[in-house]
Order: structure tokens, then sequence, then C-alpha cells
């Protein structure tokens, strides 16, 4: 192993450089790399492991589906995804092909190494049985066993304390396959529909992860009924990210970034 | 630029019951009571006070950035924003500003971070994050909570101007702050408040020149 040491600074420049170049598109899987395939139905939730160097493929099975994420570093939970740190270091307030998902400890998490979206939503939470039962009235498991209607916050709560966690480890989440427009006076707004069925984004692990999320509907989903669509999760093997990997590359933060998850690897 | 609301406060800073500088790079955690009023005053202008709410009953609940740009479908903090908690409480309502608006999107420097934002060289530098961790470490009402890095939630940046473009990119403009804004918030219930006065020495946003912020507070 060759002796780590640090990337060069980029010095204090604030201007919003991006790689010149095509945008990497996700390949087909090679079924010699699948490593596990499972269908989540919409307004479901799961948690689980994604190794080092893994990749994590998420495809909207529908139209207008939604996955309300988290994750935090398997070894050291109490290290997790950041949303102003990772918006900040890379100037962005969408997620898309060439994104970290950085920890609040300045680790990389996720790299987004693929997506046929170009826009997910890190603003917007995650919904409620308040949201829900506002939008589309309550339907409780007594009476509707399983069309009842539910929400990413009591998922997140029951999946967070599979892993010990409780609610002080809800930080706020990304939605996505979602994605809100901004006014330039600042207002809020939801696209319906922005997912298209088909539509998957590539997301290669850089540190042993524990991901946690829902396919629930995103909070301010404008849909005339319920009905959370289902999505498709795959885990296949992928390289750790090359010299002149997309990600690594997308501004000079990212590298450093990719540093301080391999100094924590060592 | 977009459009900026200002809205001047009727109190006058001889009638407050409490007034202290805090000066960069310290920190200021302190009850307020619901009704009362805290004014952050921006002293030299453009200085970034990173700020907390935590329900003085249960530091459990505590400001949500994204349930508070959500609920008041805004991404910029101003005259009117209520402040929501992550138990979809309102903990307070901005009730004066001279600023024009304020951000939750750009979170706090910590020294973490900073080795990706500006290099390792930065990484033995003061931060934020430190300041809040030192407050909660410190605070002498929290025995029982066993507070930790797990309660410090992304916060709100006064005083900085972080703007979204519809193309979805996060600029880092130059302020709208400037010596003698100020933003005012009404408690809706009892709050315990944690400022830390930014002390970045690496962002062209604070002029490369963290400086002191006051606060003050009024009784109903």
């Amino acid at each position: 192993m060759p002796l780590l040491t640090p990337p060069a600074p980029s010095g204090t420049s604030f201007t919003t450089q991006r790689p010149t170049g095509p945008i990497p598109q996700p390949a087909p899987i090679p079924a010699d790399r699948l490593l596990l395939e499972e269908t989540l139905p919409g307004g479901t939730a799961v948690s689980f492991n994604v190794r080092r160097h893994t990749t994590l493929r998420l495809t909207a099975l529908e139209a207008g589906a939604n996955v309300s994420f988290l994750c935090f570093n398997r070894a050291e939970p109490v290290d997790r995804y950041n949303l102003p740190d990772t918006l900040k270091g890379q100037h962005t307030a969408k997620l898309t092909t060439g994104c970290l998902l950085y920890s609040d400890m300045g680790r990389a998490l996720f790299s987004i190494t693929g997506d046929t979206l170009g826009w997910h939503d890190p603003l917007g939470g995650h919904d409620t049985a308040a949201h829900v039962a506002k939008k589309w009235g309550h339907l409780d498991y007594q009476t509707s066993r399983n069309a009842w209607h539910r929400n990413s916050r009591d998922h997140f709560l029951i999946e967070l304390a599979k892993h010990g966690l409780n609610a002080r480890d809800l930080v706020p989440n990304i939605n996505f396959f979602s994605k809100l427009e901004t006014s330039p006076a600042g207002a809020l707004s939801f696209v319906p529909n922005h997912a298209r069925a088909g539509d998957h984004l590539d997301l290669r692990a850089e540190l042993d992860v524990l991901v946690i999320l829902t396919t629930c509907h995103h909070p301010l989903d404008t849909a005339p009924a319920y009905g959370p669509k289902p999505v498709l999760l795959q885990l296949h093997a992928t390289p750790p990210p090359a010299s002149d990997d997309y990600c690594r590359t997308y501004r000079p933060e990212n590298e450093r970034a990719l540093y301080n998850s391999e100094r924590f690897s060592l | 630029m977009s459009v900026l609301n200002y809205t001047e406060s009727p109190l006058a800073p001889a009638s407050a019951s409490y007034r202290h500088i805090i000066p960069a790079g310290d920190f200021w955690m302190h009850e307020i009571r619901a009704g009362q009023v805290l004014r952050i005053l921006d002293l030299e202008g453009n200085q970034a006070a990173d700020t907390l709410f935590y329900a003085a009953a249960d530091f459990r609940e505590r400001y949500s950035a994204q349930d508070t740009i959500r609920e008041n479908a805004s991404i910029y903090l101003t005259t009117g924003t209520k402040l929501y908690s992550n138990e979809l409480n309102v903990l307070a309502e901005i009730t004066a500003d001279t600023c024009g608006r304020h951000d939750t999107l750009g979170g706090a420097c910590s020294c973490e971070a900073n080795t990706i934002r500006y290099g390792h060289g930065t990484r033995h530098m003061h931060s934020c994050r430190q300041s809040f961790l030192l407050g909660l470490m410190t605070w002498p009402h929290a025995t029982g909570f066993d507070l930790n890095k797990r309660d410090i939630p992304p916060n709100i940046n006064f005083f900085m101007n972080v703007p979204v473009t519809p193309e979805g990119g996060l600029q880092f403009a130059d302020g709208v702050s400037s010596p003698g804004k100020y933003v005012e918030l009404t408690a809706r219930m009892d709050l315990v408040c944690l400022i830390s006065n930014c002390p970045q020495l690496n962002n062209p946003c604070n002029g490369w020149n963290p400086t002191p912020v006051e606060v003050l507070i009024w009784n109903p």
C-alpha cells in the first residue's frame, strides 16, 4: 500500500466548475456482477448494508416514484449523511451524476455514478401520518389491512430502532426520483411525475454504509390519490473509483472527501 | 438579486431585559421563554450567526431546516417565517428583519467539512461545530440528555446569503447584511437557543474577517 497523502487544497475560489465532456450514463448490469435484486412495493421500507465499492441501483418501476433515503457509516453510525455539507461542498441544490453524499465527518458515503433523471431532491424532507391524512385521508390498519396509508416518518423511526438508533438520528433525508422547483424569490414547488418508469440511478458506496429507505410519497406530492410506487433495488460489484473517476473529478472537494473515506478505511 | 423583505422592530434596545455580545468564534447558549423576543444584531456586517433552537423541555425536539423550508414553501427565512421543529411544532417566528433574508441550507462549518471545502491544512482551525459541541457538552441543564453530535441538526445561518438558482445551483453570494442589521424572533414555546458566532477564516462570505454579534432579549 502506498503512503496516503492528502490531495491539494483548492484555495478559496468559489466559482463552480464542472467537468467538461459527456456525463457518464448508467450501463446495464452484467449478470455476473449482480449480487442482489429485490422489488420494494410502494409505501414500504427496508434497511440494509452496502459494502464499500458495491453499487446500489434504484429503479423507478412506475412514473412518479419516490425513495426517501438515509445513510450512515456502518462502522460508526454517529457519522451520517449531512445535507448542508453535501450541498455546499459541491455548490449544488440538486443531486445527480458526479455528486457525492458527504457525511458530517467529512467522508464520502456514496458517489452517484450514473443517473438517467438529472435531478433528485435533497430539500423536501419526508412525509408524516399528518401529511398523508390531510391530503388523502386516514386509512388505518384495522379497516384497510395492507391497503392502509403509510408514511416515511413512521418507517424511518421503525428502521432506525432496528439498528439501535432513534429519532435523534432522523437527520434530513434525500428524496430520490423527486424534484422541487425553486423560484428566484425562493418559493418551493413540487414537480409532479418527475420520474418516468425505468428511470434509475447508481450509488457506489465509498465506505460500508447502512441504508434506510422508504418508497412512500414525497411530502409535497400533489397526486390526486394515495398510491406510492414500487422501486427495484439491485446491488452489484463495482471497482473502486479510479484516478479519473467522474465523481472524483466532479469537484476538487470530492477528491478530498474520497481521501477522508480512504483514511477511515486504513 | 431577488426580493428582500425588510421589517423594522418597534422594540428599543434600552428596554431589553438582557444584552450580551458574542465574540467571533465564541458560542452562546441561553433559555428563551415562550413570548420572549430574541434579537440578533450584526454589529459589523456579514457575520454568520449559526443558530439552533431546542425545546427546553426535551432536546430531542429541535429546529428542523427541511421541515421549515417545506412548511413555509420557501428556502429563505425572513419576517413571517415560522421555524418548525422535527415534530412539526412552531418553535419561533421571525417577527422583524432588516437584513432581508437568511440561509438555512449552508449548515455549519466543521473541522472535518473544512478539509473537504478548503483542504487539509485547515483541519485544526476553529469551526462552528466545535462551538456547538462544547455548548451542548457544558449546558448545565442537560443532565440526563446525554447530548452529542447527533443533537446538532442543520442550523440557520442568520445574515448569510446562499441563493439557489432555478437550475439547482447553490451560490455563495455577496452578503446582504451590513453593520447594524438585525433579525428578531418571537418564541412560541420555551426554547434553548445555541449560537455559534462563526469563526471561519477561509470563506469570503464574511470578508475573511469574523466579527462580534449582539443578542438582546425582551420580555413579553
